[in-house]
């Protein structure tokens, strides 16, 4: 099921909460929403689940508008608000219920699904519990076992991770990688390795507008620009040229650093579109010095999000 | 219906699963009993087979237990954003509010229909008005819903409960009292305006076992009224600032 979302505008009075977004994302994708606090992240997922009305533009799920047909839209999607919001007076299973009845699954089937939820969400020593005695991280299995138990085509998990302790975090994460297989979800983070880890493609919104779209890979090669090294040498004997100069001399580098204040470490920088790495070995090796590290610098997805969002 | 079946159905559980709807039926019995049977002014004093003194304790009991009860139905859920939930799902915010007046009202009923044996009693004392202890009860019944139906609509406006109780009891108020004193105070048309206002008036005349279309009518609206307000307030969400 494809999620077309075209030209959405949200406004808050005169503060525009989304400006003019359009984006598609394909069955069996998990699309990524990164972005910094009240970037737009949430009002998105909003409009597209009909839970708020878009100043201006629509979504369409397989060409079925949130506008004109909520109803139907609603049913297609499974949703995760935000602090997963659950009835804590409740139990698991009686709130399970009342979720499946809601999305109109039959009543033949609803056992058959309340099982299966229960199963794949590891709830099942939990399930006669009170929502409220349950921890942070059994809640938010309630919250993506409540957003799932009508087998949505599309699911919209705001914040799946938050408040989880790490090997819930990667419990979470198998278990959206294994449903995005054959469902369409986007998911929303301010977790840049979470966001790495699940997502096939990652949309960053700031100020309510896409920033980046594209895999972690290709936002990482736009982001870098010229090969980074650091190096540090060791002299053998008196050179008659220290290596700062010499690499310098190099034909492919265009900058060398000193790093602070560390004896022959430096930084240096190549041209656009060379590599150094070769000529640096070689240099070394002509000069009789040991190399005692090389490192390209990768650049980090923190940096790309630092650098787009500010 | 469905659909708000289902939502009545949870409201109506959490009633039970917590002690707000036992609290409820032991002190209204508790208190209509009282003054039916056993207060200064009760029925034996009276010495007829009437469930008067019933009906006019229920009406001013009523009047104070219904904000108690549907103060919480939205307000809650806009509070702890459960709302959110509810209407991201296969339903309509009209589903919503008609499920949690339902549930509302049923458990005024079971109230109601628990002091039955009021009923039979008299019956069995005496010559029992039959006309006029079914219009009284049809006449609760009726200013229950109305009453019911403001309680959810100060419920969605707010996400306090003690403001939503307070809102349901001051609009509530001039219904069940104020426009009835404003009317006995005035002449001629105006009068008759705020007479018919007046949710006393209506009841009173149910109560004498008359089931005029002008009374149902006047509940009717005050109850269509309430839950139009109410699904409103809950779509205000797409067009607040």
């Amino acid at each position: 099921m494809t999620i077309s979302v075209r030209n959405l505008t949200k406004t808050y009075g005169i503060q525009k909460a989304v400006d003019n977004i359009s984006f598609e994302v394909k069955t069996g994708e998990v699309v990524g929403f990164l972005g910094p606090n009240g970037a737009g992240k949430s009002t998105t997922m909003r409009i597209i689940t009909c839970y708020q009305a878009a100043s201006q533009g629509d979504v369409l799920l397989d060409g079925v508008s949130v506008r004109e047909d909520p109803d139907n839209v609603k049913k297609m999607i499974g949703y995760l608000p935000e602090n997963n919001p659950l009835y804590s007076e409740m139990a698991v299973i009686d709130y399970l219920k009342f979720c499946a009845e809601l999305q109109g699954v039959e009543k033949s089937e609803l056992e058959k699904r309340i099982k299966e939820m229960v199963r794949k969400c590891g709830l099942e020593d939990e399930k006669h519990k009170k929502i409220q005695e349950l921890s942070k991280g059994y809640r938010q299995r309630v919250g993506l076992a409540q957003a799932m138990i009508h087998d949505p085509d599309i699911l919209i998990l705001d914040e799946p991770t938050s408040g989880l302790d790490p090997n819930q975090i990667v419990e979470i994460r198998h278990l959206i990688k294994k449903l995005g297989k054959e469902k369409t979800v986007i998911l929303s983070s301010h977790i840049l390795s979470e966001v790495e880890a699940t997502c096939d493609r990652i949309l960053i919104i700031n100020k309510g507008k896409i920033v980046a779209n594209g895999s972690s890979a290709d936002l990482r090669k736009q982001a870098q620009g010229n090969e980074l090294l650091t190096i540090q040498v060791e002299l053998n004997g008196n050179g008659d040229k220290t290596p700062k100069s010499a690499l310098e001399g190099l034909p492919t580098v265009m900058s060398v650093e000193s790093i602070n204040g560390k004896e022959h470490y430096y930084q240096v920088q190549s041209k656009p579109n060379t590599s150094s790495k070769k000529a640096v070995f070689d240099l070394c090796v002509e000069s009789k010095w040991y190399l005692l590290e090389m490192k390209a610098l990768e650049t980090k997805l923190e940096d790309v999000f630092r650098e787009l969002t500010n | 219906m469905d659909r708000i079946w289902i939502i009545t159905k949870r409201e109506l559980a959490s009633f039970f699963d917590s002690l707000t709807a036992y609290v409820m039926l032991v002190v209204f019995l508790g208190l209509s009993g009282f003054f039916t049977w056993l207060s200064v002014n009760n029925i034996f004093v009276q010495g007829q087979a009437r469930l008067d003194v019933f009906f006019g304790i229920s009406f001013w009991t009523l009047f104070f237990f219904i904000p108690a009860i549907t103060m919480k139905s939205i307000a809650e859920e806009n509070k702890t954003g459960t709302i959110e939930l509810l209407s991201t799902k296969a339903i309509t915010d009209w589903d919503i509010v008609v499920g949690k007046f339902l549930a509302c009202w049923i458990l005024i009923l079971v109230a109601l229909l628990c002091t039955l044996p009021y009923y039979i009693t008299v019956s069995k004392l005496g010559n029992a008005d039959h006309g006029g202890i079914i219009g009284g009860y049809f006449g609760l019944a009726l200013i229950s819903a109305a009453y019911v139906s403001i309680g959810i609509f100060t419920s969605s406006i707010t996400n306090n409960q003690i403001v939503a109780f307070l809102l349901a009891l001051f609009i509530g108020i001039f219904f069940h009292l104020i426009f009835d004193l404003i009317s006995s105070g005035l002449k001629g048309t105006l009068g008759s305006v705020f007479e018919f206002l007046s949710a006393r008036s209506h009841f009173d005349s149910l109560s004498r076992g008359v089931i005029d279309s002008r009374d149902l009518l006047y509940f009717i609206s005050i109850i269509l009224g309430g839950l139009v307000l109410s699904a409103t307030m809950i779509s205000r969400r797409n067009w607040q600032n």
